[in-house]
């Protein structure tokens, strides 16, 4: 699309029929579930090693009683509904149910640690907190006398809960009962509560994982969810009877947005995991048609297909290879978008058939339609390896504060270094600063009990992102980085280094890297190496070790992560390649505020826990001297005395 | 944890009286008597070299004692084979982990349940009809209690020789209690775990003794004396195969001579070589 403006970017389609403001989450969902009724499978979940199929009217009959019995124990109008828990179909039950009853969603993390729930559930005056089972209960039972303003802690699961008897405690089941007994006193209940909603009202209240500050509760309406799902479902249209596998956290934007937003208008069958670490298993299963998931999913996708491939015979490597190959450069031609010449269709052709098939199913994608990722920056490394194989793989860019996302590429106009352009309805606009601006029907409500925050972030109806980026000659948006994250390098230009970092993390040896040196003479890189794979490799050497710290001090294994540093640093201006390293002693952790939730470094933050490793790799020293305590999760604490080695990167 | 829980005295489902067992000149136990009430987390605790397991294996029928008589529901099962204590529900698992490492954990866990499948070979050679229904109910039960309690969902379909230790001895108690016994033998069921799993491991104890479905009576011999004071109803401690006494947790914590005894564990070693 032709545009004089280079700061402007706007979708190329027309916006398809605007969602009424009158429209609210529930409304859409009773319309959807009279629809439907017993005859359509609205969620499945794995229970005991079989997928049990939950019909719509199952699934409005529960979030009936669920939303009745939340209003019989005392659910006002606007009163906030804590939830955490895995992904299962009561979690969603019971937030379809808190939106039912005119209530707001809030959703937690399941790993968040006892000051972050106790500061969520007390900010948002949660009056209800959602659990799963005894984690959650225990969690919600320590924070109860911290936060007043919670009611009742209901959880699903009574496995270990026998001898609970806090009075806060009620079970799910009970609670449905309460709202069945409610149901029959007013018939018509329910229905009035959902009549009586709009679409303006707020529905969730969103926590986002600042990786800078304290969460912030943005406040997201029923329009705001389901402009977004309508415009994102516009370009790349799913089916009812599409699949969809529900394994990431629900306080993810993103899953609220594949769920609610579009899984409710479109239609589409939830499939719910087992068990978290059944989940790579089970979307093989089901063979999903669409998946959102941020990067280090798809990372971790490249990571085992890479050890595996290391792991096999001769010839089943050689037919990768040659898979491979044939995969890149017909995924570049397509890139560029010329004619592909006939002998690399048919040699794609054969790739398909002798590798790429099987491994699309291993991977659980021989169905997928659209593939997006997004919430983080990915390598084009890994980018350019799904399109290899055939999938296709869109970058997303959004935020919590425009409901999930606002850009994303299109099928047959994918650059790996943009993440495409706006959905229909948005605006995306760069400041002079070069800050990302949007402005779109999802564009949020506000910061809860935050007026200055939302000042600074709402001006005039355009969403001030803190990223930076510019629009490029196709019209696509390329997002720098988080304003502050953006280096100065030596010879005056600016740099990224989540791009050098996404790099590394390319290689199946390297879990985390962390990249610094802004204004300084060279970069420099603290590398977290994945314990299995490094460990394996170790094993196979007979190198013997005991922990992650002691594998991690391994000459060999420098000698291994500087070998994935020298091909990382391949092609790279001289002021951008990395010349100093040092293997941490430990992995990246949220729990030990390094990461956020969705696994964003926090700069600064290791910025100052690591300064003595950052002194040490611009002076001189060879290595560095670590004394420091960390604390484990269930309180103990271990002291931690070693010397990381400092090592020189020489061309 | 209260002692209510147990039956009453008299109410024994097992009972050993003056159990003694040589081998050559060492007598490994001399005249051991310990009475587990129906219901009851009863631990056996001792110095290295006690007599624990042994007493354990006289009562699963691995060893014959010479002297002494053991009692399970009031019958005299001296004479029983192992196999013949399991089908009268006493399972066990062992100090180190005696699983199948070629086979998967669900067939691990489904050799467990072979006292529990009645239909022959030829049926079973056509499968249709009751066999396969038989095979549906056990495959749900190993599913809803075995599988859904021990959360081992994601190692189903693992051969058990590639999981970790601490997952290996999940499996074994899972095939344990595969049989639904009525009294489980846990010898050591803590050894060599971490903390994480050392957790998990006694909350799955508690879950199978105090859960109506299971309701299964312990015979834990165990050295983490945190976790067996915090567990058991009943604690028998033996030295030397002499049992020194039996008693609720808080009376054994307060009895001089098993403080002696432990303490001085190392003393008894000197002597004893």
């Amino acid at each position: 699309m032709p545009h004089d403006d280079r700061a402007l970017a706007v979708s190329a389609e027309e916006p398809s029929a605007e969602i009424p403001l009158e429209l609210t989450i529930p409304k859409l969902f009773l319309e959807k579930a009279r629809r439907y009724g017993a005859g359509r499978v609205a969620m499945r979940e794995k229970e005991f090693g079989i997928w049990r199929p939950i019909s719509w009217q199952e699934y409005l009959d529960r979030v009936r009683a669920m939303a009745l019995g939340l209003i019989r124990l005392g659910l006002e109008e606007g009163d906030k509904v804590a939830m955490i828990g895995d992904n299962r179909p009561e979690g969603l039950m019971a937030e379809m149910a808190a939106l039912c009853a005119r209530g707001v969603a809030v959703w937690l993390f399941q790993d968040c640690l006892m000051d972050e729930v106790r500061y969520i559930v007390d900010h948002s005056d949660a009056k209800f907190l959602v659990g799963e089972g005894q984690e959650e209960v225990d969690k919600a039972l320590s924070i109860l006398k911290d936060c007043p303003k919670l009611k009742k802690i209901i959880y699903d699961d009574p496995k270990g809960l026998r001898h609970y008897k806090q009075e806060a405690l009620i079970s799910l089941a009970e609670v449905e009962r309460l709202g069945r007994e409610l149901d029959r006193e007013q018939p018509r209940l329910f229905e009035e509560l959902i009549a009586k909603g709009h679409g303006e009202e707020i529905a969730l209240l969103f926590y986002t994982s600042g990786t800078t500050a304290l969460p912030k509760g943005a406040l997201l309406s029923h329009h705001n969810m389901l402009s977004m799902g309508r415009h994102l479902m516009q370009i790349d249209p799913c089916e009812e009877t599409d699949d969809y596998v529900s394994y990431l956290p629900f306080a993810w934007i993103g899953e609220q947005m594949m769920s609610i937003s579009c899984g409710l208008q479109v239609g589409y069958t939830l499939n719910f995991p087992e068990e978290p670490e059944t989940a790579q298993e089970n979307i093989r299963e089901i063979g999903p048609h669409v998946m959102f998931a941020p990067p280090r999913m798809y990372e971790q996708m490249t990571r085992t297909v890479q050890v595996k491939h290391l792991d096999s015979t001769w010839l089943k490597r050689q037919a990768f290879r040659f898979a491979t190959w044939v995969g890149y450069r017909y995924a570049d031609l397509k890139f560029s978008k010329k004619p592909i010449p006939l002998h690399w269709k048919l040699l794609n052709a054969a790739a398909y058939l002798t590798v790429q098939k099987k491994l699309k199913d291993h991977l659980g994608m021989s169905r997928v339609r659209n593939a997006y990722t997004g919430g983080a920056a990915m390598g084009p490394d890994h980018f350019r390896f799904f399109h290899s194989l055939g999938v296709n793989l869109k970058q997303i860019y959004g935020q919590t504060e425009v409901a999930g996302i606002s850009v994303v590429h299109r099928t047959g106009d994918i650059k790996f270094d943009t993440v495409g352009r706006p959905i229909p309805g948005t605006e995306v606009r760069i400041a002079e600063d070069g800050e990302i601006l949007t402005r779109s029907p999802s564009v949020f409500k506000g910061y809860y009990k935050n007026p200055e925050a939302t000042a600074k972030t709402l001006k005039d109806g355009w969403l001030h992102s803190g990223d930076k980026g510019f629009i490029d000659d196709d019209g696509h948006l390329v997002v720098f980085d988080r304003t502050k994250d953006v280096f100065t390098l030596k010879d005056g230009r600016p740099f990224a280094p989540q791009y050098l970092e996404t790099r590394l993390k390319f290689s199946p040896y390297i879990k985390d890297a962390w990249v610094v040196g802004d204004r300084r003479d060279y970069l420099a890189a603290v590398m977290c190496i994945d314990y299995s794979v490094v460990g394996k490799w170790a094993d196979e050497r007979k190198l013997n070790y005991t922990s992650y710290q002691e594998l991690s001090q391994m000459p060999e294994v420098y000698d291994l992560v500087e070998k994935q540093i020298r091909q990382a640093n391949r092609d790279l201006p001289e002021a951008a390649k990395i010349r100093k390293f040092t293997n941490l002693y430990k992995e990246f952790d949220p729990d030990d505020e390094e990461l956020t939730r969705t696994r964003k470094l926090r700069r600064a933050f290791v910025e100052k826990r690591y300064k003595m490793i950052v002194d040490a790799l611009y002076s001189d020293a060879d290595k560095v001297h670590i004394d420091t305590a960390i604390k484990y999760e269930d309180g103990r604490q271990a002291h931690i005395v070693t010397d990381l080695k400092i090592v020189t990167i020489r061309d | 944890m209260s002692v209510a829980a147990a039956g009453d005295a008299g109410d024994f489902l097992l009972e050993a009286r003056d159990v003694a067992m040589y081998f050559g000149k060492v007598a490994a136990l001399a005249g051991v008597s310990l009475q587990v009430r129906k219901g009851e987390i009863h631990s056996v605790i001792g110095p290295n070299g006690a007599g624990k397991t042994v007493l354990m294996n006289c009562i699963n029928g691995l060893y014959r004692p010479q002297k002494g008589d053991i009692f399970f529901k009031g019958r005299r099962i001296n004479d029983l084979k192992p196999y013949q204590r399991a089908a009268l529900g006493i399972s066990r698992t062992f100090q180190k982990v005696e699983v199948f490492g070629g086979m998967t954990v669900l067939d691990n866990i489904r050799l467990g349940r072979h006292i529990h499948l009645k239909s022959g070979i030829l049926s079973g050679a056509v499968y249709v009809g009751k066999t396969a229904r038989e095979e549906i109910e056990n495959r749900k039960f190993i599913e809803e209690e075995i599988i859904d309690l021990l959360e081992i969902e994601h190692i189903r379909h693992k051969p058990v020789g590639m999981l970790p230790y601490g997952l290996q001895k999940r499996v074994e108690l899972g095939r344990a209690l595969a049989l639904q016994p009525e009294l489980l033998i846990l010898d050591e069921p803590l050894a060599g775990l971490n903390l994480e799993e050392t957790e998990d491991m006694a909350r799955f104890i508690l879950d199978v003794n105090e859960d109506p479905r299971w309701n299964i009576t312990c015979l834990l011999v165990e050295h983490d004396m945190g976790v067996v004071m915090d567990l058991s109803h009943r604690v028998l401690v033996l030295n030397f195969g002499i049992p020194i006494m039996d008693g609720t947790p808080q009376e054994v914590q307060r009895n001089p001579d098993v403080v002696r005894a432990y303490l001085g564990e190392e003393d008894l070693y000197a002597t004893r070589r």
